[in-house]
């Protein structure tokens, strides 16, 4: 049977070489996010601004959206936003806070009610008083800025401090963008967008480790091989995994904004935006960083190599007699470009005896 | 590779059967469920899947406790007491009690008073709050001028709205189960809040209704022409025009009610009216009063307004009475529920509300399980027409995956929200990225020129730590996210997080196991991938 593969086989691309493109490219649309966010500003949910949502179904027929927009003016509730989506039933209509604080947010809903009840259900209404949505603000980005601290923090321990900085900024980078698709895009900004982008995070780490931890593996391999020319293998190496995986996850998006339903669509979209710029951004921003950033190979070789033995060890441990005929047929490096120099001659005294045994010369 | 030892085989199995075991009764329809509950023993009641508010229906409503009513009912409480020291030590004042944004103040006529007085103020603070960790609840000052101020603290108003939402508790419960709901839950949140989640509720409204009214109920006298009018205020009624004046001071309080009972009037109109008794205390105090006062008019007053002002016609000794305001059926009930369960302490505002109509929850729930089997659908498609038998494994691992969220969901009782739903989804994606990772890692080994053996060998190892690093950090994401979020959020990230945890055994551990047992039996001499 003949299996898909939808990327290329033993590619060599050039990636780091687009780094004098990708980092003016991404620095222009970072700051027209930042523009965006400013200037155009966000369409916050009543989570963030407070307010009221309902949304209607007629009773028979089709929702008179026209009808319902006039709603804000006879009833006195300020602007008043109406949607039309999907079934032609349905509406949503949304208002800001009424002035005269929570009591009057529910005297809005009653007025509403009042209204449209007769030739209305009201399968959902929402209102948001004026301090909790100033808590769910903070709540919200406390959460973001804690997850990305933690995060790095776990990085910063596992990794190089080259390889957390050039997290930190490729998350950053994912981040802004997000926002900035947020502000085009005018979708709702509300607690589930804050939960997509914690999620955008989380994916664009997941990415980044990816990328770093075969990075990281081949410094130990190749010493002598410039860092541009390693770096630019290891993401050649890994990129039929990100291709496949970016893949898959669109796959199920696509799924959730197709048939998901009106209340997480926006969830959906922003979830696409982010994981085509996370996959992005493990390749052409956080990479190039650890050459800026100076990483030479032998700063790997120091820290990271015993816990990764270990971490492999505790996993699988076959009897020695069956490991060492497994072995026996391993040959050295999996990338055959470049043979792997002698690696005796590096090997530190102090080198772990499970170390030596892995790959042996 | 091969060595897979037995125990982990049968753990794996076992683990698996479990999980579809926890997770089955949650798939079977409502009534296939109850004859399943049925044949099983009492003790064993198969768990199911909790739903999420916005998947079931029902609503979420966050009151407050009103700060501004809760200090204007402390300074009142407070006036009261000081007035009565004054009275019981018969001190004279200048001026009438003044009023203060948070207390009272006063002047005493004669300066030798003042020393009588004070300590008798100054021990107000152990009854007005008891033991809130060193801090007073009130503050008695004195000016140079003679004036003697009392002022109620931050730390009082704190501690007043902290018993205030704990009694409310209470209440609200009462007043919840009277509307014959099932597993309403009524929480406190944080210094003056109470959330109550209800599912289910056909009409929010109601439950809106009796939550805002904080029902304190009073039996007052109508006040005569003449009387002191500062012992006097003019109160709305409900049914009819124009202020009655009313005593301030309360005959009979709703707390000594021992029952409210809707009915109809027997005597004269039929219409709806609440059959009220009072308990031992408030009988013997009914029927002082009105035993003195035949003749005069008295006032049912509930939230400050006048609900009616019948007669005293003789004296009510006999400790029931009823109340006749023109009601509807419905208003009979609802106010005879709110007078068995009592007053709130202070009002309570809906700072927040969220309610789902059923209708709309099933939508959701349709919606949701659409696209879980497409995207599902989608997933297993590419994972097969990629990686062909491996692709086959792969799928298998994730339908374990699946079943060990839901099984995970039904164990630890967490509900089950629409971005929870759309969590799973994601994890679908996500869970295959580390089968995804082992077999690139396997494809690439054997490129490298290694056997088939040492390849899978090496891509199961070799992907290992980076599942690992990589699943850590998605982890934290969820983890903060779970503790920061509500609601429905806090479903996405314990959906996530259950994905994650999961991910390790079923990709990992599940493929590695079904790939020894095919290589044992298959012994291929060509990766299949």
């Amino acid at each position: 049977m003949k299996l898909l593969r939808l990327a290329p086989e033993n590619t060599k691309f050039p990636f780091m070489r687009f780094r004098r493109v990708s980092y003016p490219f991404s620095a222009l649309l970072s700051l027209i996010a930042v523009a965006l966010f400013v200037f155009k500003g966000m369409n916050f949910g009543i989570d963030f601004a407070g307010g009221t949502v309902i949304e209607l179904r007629a009773k028979s027929g089709a929702a008179e959206v026209g009808t319902l927009r006039t709603l804000g003016e006879s009833l006195k509730l300020g602007d008043i936003e109406v949607q039309a989506f999907g079934n032609p039933s349905d509406a949503t209509l949304r208002f800001g806070l009424q002035p005269g604080g929570d009591k009057a947010q529910q005297e809005a809903v009653e007025r509403v009610r009042g209204a449209v009840g007769a030739q209305y259900d009201l399968r959902r209404v929402e209102v948001v008083g004026p301090r909790v949505s100033n808590e769910l603000v903070q709540s919200g980005t406390l959460g973001v800025v804690l997850s990305i601290i933690a995060v790095l923090t776990y990085l910063w321990f596992r990794f190089e401090w080259q390889f957390a900085i050039g997290a930190v900024i490729a998350t950053m980078h994912d981040l802004l963008l997000t926002v900035g698709f947020f502000s085009i895009t005018q979708l709702e900004f509300n607690t589930t967008s804050i939960a997509a982008i914690l999620t955008i995070v989380g994916y664009s780490l997941n990415e980044t480790v990816v990328v770093l931890d075969r990075i990281r593996e081949n410094m130990r391999k190749y010493k002598k091989m410039a860092t541009a020319q390693m770096i630019d293998m290891s993401i050649n190496a890994v990129l039929p995994r990100t291709i496949m995986t970016a893949t898959t996850v669109m796959l199920a998006l696509f799924a959730l904004v197709a048939f998901g339903g009106q209340v997480i669509r926006s969830f959906s979209l922003a979830m696409i935006w982010g994981i085509f710029v996370a996959t992005y951004s493990s390749i052409f921003i956080c990479s190039p960083m650890l050459i800026y950033l100076g990483l030479r190979n032998e700063d790997v070789d120091r820290k990271v190599e015993p816990e990764t033995e270990v971490e492999v060890e505790t996993d699988y441990q076959p009897e020695p007699a069956a490991l060492a005929s497994m072995y026996d047929d391993i040959g050295d490096a999996p990338v055959p470009a470049a043979p792997a120099p002698k690696r005796t001659a590096q090997k530190p005294a102090s080198r772990s005896k499970s170390g030596a045994r892995r790959r042996p010369k | 590779m091969l060595r897979f030892s037995t125990w982990k085989f049968f753990a794996i199995v076992a683990m698996t059967l479990a999980a579809v075991l926890v997770v089955a009764p949650s798939m079977l329809s409502p009534a296939h469920y109850e004859a399943l509950k049925a044949r099983l023993p009492s003790w064993l009641t198969p768990p199911t899947i909790v739903l999420g508010l916005d998947l079931q229906g029902g609503s979420h409503v966050m009151l407050e406790v009103d700060q501004a009513d809760l200090v204007s009912t402390q300074v009142k409480n407070l006036r009261d007491d000081v007035r009565r020291i004054l009275r019981e030590e018969k001190v004279a004042i200048t001026g009438g009690i003044g009023a203060t944004p948070r207390g009272v103040q006063l002047r005493v006529a004669d300066a030798a008073d003042r020393d009588k007085i004070l300590p008798k103020l100054r021990q107000l603070r152990n009854s007005f709050s008891s033991n809130i960790g060193g801090q007073s609840p009130l503050e008695v000052e004195t000016t140079p001028e003679g004036l003697i101020r009392i002022t109620v603290t931050d730390a009082g108003i704190r501690d007043k709205s902290r018993k205030a939402v704990e009694q409310s508790i209470e209440v609200i419960r009462r007043r919840v189960d009277a509307l014959g709901t099932r597993e309403p839950s009524i929480q406190r949140q944080g210094d003056d809040r109470v959330l109550v989640q209800v599912p289910g509720l056909q009409d929010p409204q109601t439950l809106k209704e009796i939550l805002g009214q904080t029902a304190k109920l009073e039996f007052r006298l109508v006040a005569e022409p003449g009387q002191n009018p500062s012992e006097v205020e003019e109160l709305e009624q409900v049914d009819e025009q124009g202020k009655l004046p009313i005593e301030k001071q309360v005959m009979v309080q709703g707390e000594d009610l021992t029952d409210a009972q809707p009915g109809f009037d027997q005597q004269r109109s039929g219409e709806p009216v609440v059959n009220f008794r009072f308990n031992i205390r408030g009988a013997q105090k009914f029927g002082d009063v009105t035993s003195k006062n035949v003749g005069r008019l008295f006032a049912i007053v509930l939230d400050n307004k006048v609900i009616s002002a019948p007669r005293i016609l003789t004296p009510i000794t006999g400790g029931s009475g009823q109340i006749s305001g023109h009601f509807t059926v419905e208003q009979a009930n609802n106010l005879s529920i709110l007078l068995r369960a009592g007053a709130l302490p202070a009002k309570l505002n809906i700072v927040e509300e969220r309610t789902v109509g059923p209708g709309l929850g099933q939508d959701s729930i349709d919606a949701g399980k659409r696209a879980a089997y497409v995207g599902a659908g989608l997933v297993v498609i590419y994972m097969l027409i990629t990686y062909g038998i491996f692709g086959v494994f792969a799928n298998l691992a994730l339908f374990v995956h699946i079943a060990f969220i839901f099984a995970g969901l039904v164990l630890l009782g967490s509900t089950l929200t629409l971005p929870g739903i759309a969590g799973i989804v994601l994890t679908i994606g996500m869970a295959v990225d580390s089968n995804v990772l082992i077999y690139e890692r396997i494809r690439e080994e054997n490129h490298a020129g290694r056997s088939i053996l040492a390849s899978l060998d090496a891509g199961f190892n070799r992907a290992f730590a980076t599942i690992v690093d990589s699943n850590v950090t998605m982890f934290v994401a969820a983890a903060i996210l779970y503790f920061l979020g509500s609601g429905p959020v806090r479903g996405f990230a314990v959906s996530l997080a259950l994905g994650i945890l999961t991910t390790i055994v079923t990709a990992v551990t599940m493929t590695r196991m079904m790939i020894a047992v095919w290589y044992h039996y298959a012994r291929p001499t060509k990766l299949p991938i």
